[in-house]
């Protein structure tokens, strides 16, 4: 038995694409000062969002993304039949407390920064295979929560190595739909982790890079195209230093992706004016960029098709206290203005 | 891997096909490591070093400073140092407190991390972190979290140096 919506290896190809109907998103003051500061729908006063913690100030990020992409399409919490989501604290504790408070069946995901690129092709086969209607993903992270559960209290004075990321404070949501006005998800590619041995969790962009790498080429392959065919590539967040490595590593494959390959933990931040190393990352930085961002390239028609790749370190502290090294992933999909 | 002595069944002898794949990983980590060095930006090691050296003899000379000025109000020498040490930890604390410390110490790198300042700006951090988790297993459990191993391989090596200098004496 063959299943009838795959193609090649590892792809799918949607019957009847889904509609990104709406995106919704919340960010951190530093990302509002960012050079897409202007694309996104909301950027809060200090990283608190007048709550007493920050694990609390993620949280309602999350809940004010999902309402209000839930309020640009103009539906009711009700209207939605699944909603997945997922974040980087332990036990995904934003997800869990924010779909408590929605109130929507919920299906919680983890792919680490990968989680918006893995939760909307997971909606994309709902909705193609017939099983729900409305389906909200949403993704948040946050710099001060992510520091401290993966790395130094945020107040000890420690030098931050020039391949670290900063971690994007914000939420994303995506509201998809069988059927609407908007960009449609056409393909999904999906991830494998690949372990390239990097041991350093001050260096995630070399850790993610192969894997992103990985899914692109499988994406080619299955799809049979190349990377003309696409206006932009682009991945979640392996910064200057995974940019740059993946770019070699398509080269080495005789894939030339130097004019149309670019990352958003690149594009979120100006980085010798905010100091922010090798660039951002989080879930929320391939998740706000292509909710803000992004979705205005396609509305403006600026871009027709792209490919998204979110990535993601599975990084864990107890991990790489154990010595292991830090496997990567990376989720594709394809979108595109039909 | 290395680690994996312990416990658990016996391992079983790979076979040839695992042996390849296995140094087949081994030798594309390797040389996918050597691409990911060559990609790297460079810490500027000059500047580091000037500004942790700076920044380190600033901090010393402060101390100094303060260790004069109780001597020269009376206190015998061995006091004055403790109560510099009490100063310098009060010090460090504030600054944290005031979230000054972190931006020190993302200069000065070890010019800020080595004098007492900045032992208690690793017990501080973490305590101010955590209050939110309550003062028992918040604050207090998470206080020594970074300064702990400093404490205990301090203490480990104080009690070896007084055991040799207790034998040679």
């Amino acid at each position: 038995m063959s299943a009838p919506k795959r193609i090649g290896k590892s792809t799918v190809q949607f019957s009847n694409p889904p509609v990104i109907v709406a995106t919704a998103s919340v960010v951190g003051p530093k990302e509002g000062e960012g050079p897409l500061g202007k694309t996104f729908d909301m950027v809060t006063q200090d990283s608190y969002f007048g709550q007493e913690s920050w694990e609390k100030a993620e949280r309602k990020m999350l809940e004010e993304a999902v309402k209000m992409v839930i309020n640009k399409a103009r539906l009711k919490p009700q209207d939605i039949d699944v909603f997945l989501a997922g974040d980087l604290l332990n036990q995904t504790i934003s997800a869990n407390y924010a779909a408590r408070t929605l109130g929507i069946p919920f299906l919680g995901l983890y792919g680490a920064c990968s989680t918006m690129y893995e939760s909307m092709a997971i909606a994309s086969m709902i909705i193609d295979g017939g099983f729900a209607h409305h389906v909200v993903t949403a993704v948040s992270s946050h710099y001060d929560t992510a520091e401290r559960q993966y790395r130094f209290p945020t107040e000890q004075g420690v030098q931050r190595p020039q391949t670290a990321q900063w971690t994007v404070s914000g939420a994303a949501a995506v509201l998809l739909a069988p059927a609407g006005n908007g960009p449609r998800i056409t393909h999904a590619t999906i991830g494998k982790v690949v372990d390239a041995g990097i041991k350093d969790p001050n260096d995630m962009g070399s850790a993610m890079a192969p894997a992103a790498v990985d899914t692109i080429v499988r994406n080619f392959q299955d799809t049979g195209r190349s990377p003309v065919d696409y206006d932009l590539i682009v991945t979640g967040d392996l910064g200057k230093v995974g940019h740059t490595i993946a770019t070699k590593l398509l080269q080495q494959q005789q894939y030339d992706v130097s004019n149309n390959y670019n990352d958003c933990g690149i594009m979120i931040y100006d980085h010798e004016r905010q100091d922010t190393h090798a660039g951002g990352s989080g879930c929320a930085c391939s998740g706000v960029v292509f909710a803000g961002h992004l979705m205005g390239q396609f509305n403006n028609g600026k871009i027709k098709r792209m490919l998204g790749v979110g990535t993601g370190a599975l990084l864990s502290p107890t991990a790489i206290q154990q010595g292991e090294s830090i496997p990567g992933i990376g989720h594709g999909v394809v979108i595109e203005m039909l | 891997m290395a680690n994996n002595k312990q416990q658990g069944p016996p391992k079983k002898p790979l076979t040839l096909t695992e042996q390849v794949m296995q140094q087949k990983q081994a030798y594309d980590q390797k040389a996918y490591k050597q691409l990911a060095d060559s990609v790297k930006p460079k810490n500027n090691v000059l500047v580091n070093a000037i500004n942790a050296f700076w920044v380190g003899g600033t901090i010393s000379a402060i101390g100094q400073i303060i260790t004069l000025m109780f001597t020269a109000n009376g206190l015998p020498p061995k006091d004055a140092a403790s109560a510099t040490v009490i100063v310098m930890v009060f010090l460090g604390t504030f600054l944290t407190g005031l979230g000054v410390y972190d931006r020190i110490g993302k200069m000065a790198g070890a010019g800020s991390i080595i004098p007492i300042t900045g032992f208690a700006n690793s017990i501080v951090s973490p305590a101010m972190e955590y209050k939110r988790e309550g003062f028992v297993f918040g604050v207090a459990a998470k206080m020594f979290s970074i300064a702990g191993p400093v404490l205990v391989y301090g203490f480990i090596i104080s009690v070896v140096i007084g055991l040799i200098a207790y034998l040679i004496s």
